[in-house]
């Protein structure tokens, strides 16, 4: 949660040099946000391949939850596309964009404003901040109306790191591994899912 | 598009190469080039005056296409739950 608070901070100063344009050129015309997104990028692949960890822990998972991460997936982009039926200036490629977030605002935020514009990308950035925070705070009513695995579903990409604590909670510890798993796939399906979305 | 997803996959090739070696400060200079994005990001949304007024709007769009996700999801989630609990329930 801190650091979340810490990454909304620092997007909230931006916008205020922004605002008072304390910087005497315009940002929006360089590249300098595309070679920091390439960097990010090749540091979360390090990690990904550095951690022996993540292979190891899939070991000992239910062989039927496999599909959770699926269903997390084409449910987020059928319920984004009908979202686009209420929008009716953003197309359905747009929110289905938006919704490939899955909760990952940092990096899908930062694509769709690469690809889409700080318009869009600014959607993306309050989208997925209100998806975690929604799950932080509604996911033992999500377990009572749809389920125990609702709360995994819901969380999409962050249940990995900060929603795993409130989903061993509601859910049970039994889930935890499920939620390792279901958080690193769905992690990984962000930028393919939100590039595919934004070429379209 | 395809040089970020390329170069998350020479990342990934490259971690594995170097795995007996532990990237203790990787975690830390993610973190760093995530607020220098996000700050970016709040720079160009600062300095746009049409994002700006119509901050209130983004947000609403923002909330719906979030509740139709999470929704969506969610259901796809019952689904799943519903099937496997009925077949664990044959199996006893």
């Amino acid at each position: 949660m801190k650091g979340s608070l810490i990454i909304v901070g620092f997007f909230v100063l931006g916008a205020l040099v922004g605002l008072f344009e304390l910087i005497p050129f315009n940002i929006a015309d360089t590249d300098i946000s595309f070679y920091t997104l390439c960097a990010l990028m090749f540091c979360v692949g390090l990690g990904i391949g550095n951690d022996p960890q993540t292979i190891r822990n899939f070991r000992s998972l239910n062989p039927r939850l496999v599909f959770l991460p699926v269903m997390t997936i084409l449910g987020t982009l059928a319920g984004a596309a009908l979202a686009s039926l209420v929008l009716t200036h953003r197309t359905a490629p747009e929110c289905m964009a938006v919704g490939a977030g899955f909760g990952y605002y940092s990096l899908s935020s930062i694509f769709i404003t690469e690809y889409k514009g700080a318009e869009l990308g600014t959607i993306a950035l309050l989208s997925n901040i209100i998806r975690e925070i929604f799950t932080l705070l509604a996911a033992p009513l999500l377990v009572r109306w749809f389920g125990n695995l609702a709360p995994i579903s819901s969380g999409g990409a962050t249940t990995m790191d900060t929603t795993l604590p409130i989903i061993t909670r509601c859910s049970g510890q039994e889930f935890a591994v499920v939620s390792i798993f279901h958080g690193f796939i769905v992690d990984f399906s962000v930028p393919f899912l939100v590039t595919f979305f934004c070429s379209i | 598009m395809f040089t970020v997803i390329g170069l998350m996959f020479s990342g990934i090739l490259l971690g594995y190469l170097l795995r007996v070696k532990r990237m203790t400060q990787l975690n830390k200079v993610i973190t760093c080039l995530i607020w220098a994005l996000l700050f970016l990001l709040g720079v160009e949304v600062g300095g746009n005056r049409r994002i700006i007024e119509g901050l209130a709007t983004l947000g609403m769009e923002a909330i719906v296409i979030t509740l139709a996700s999470v929704l969506g999801s969610c259901v796809a989630a019952w689904a799943l739950w519903v099937v496997l609990y009925k077949r664990k329930r044959k199996e006893v």
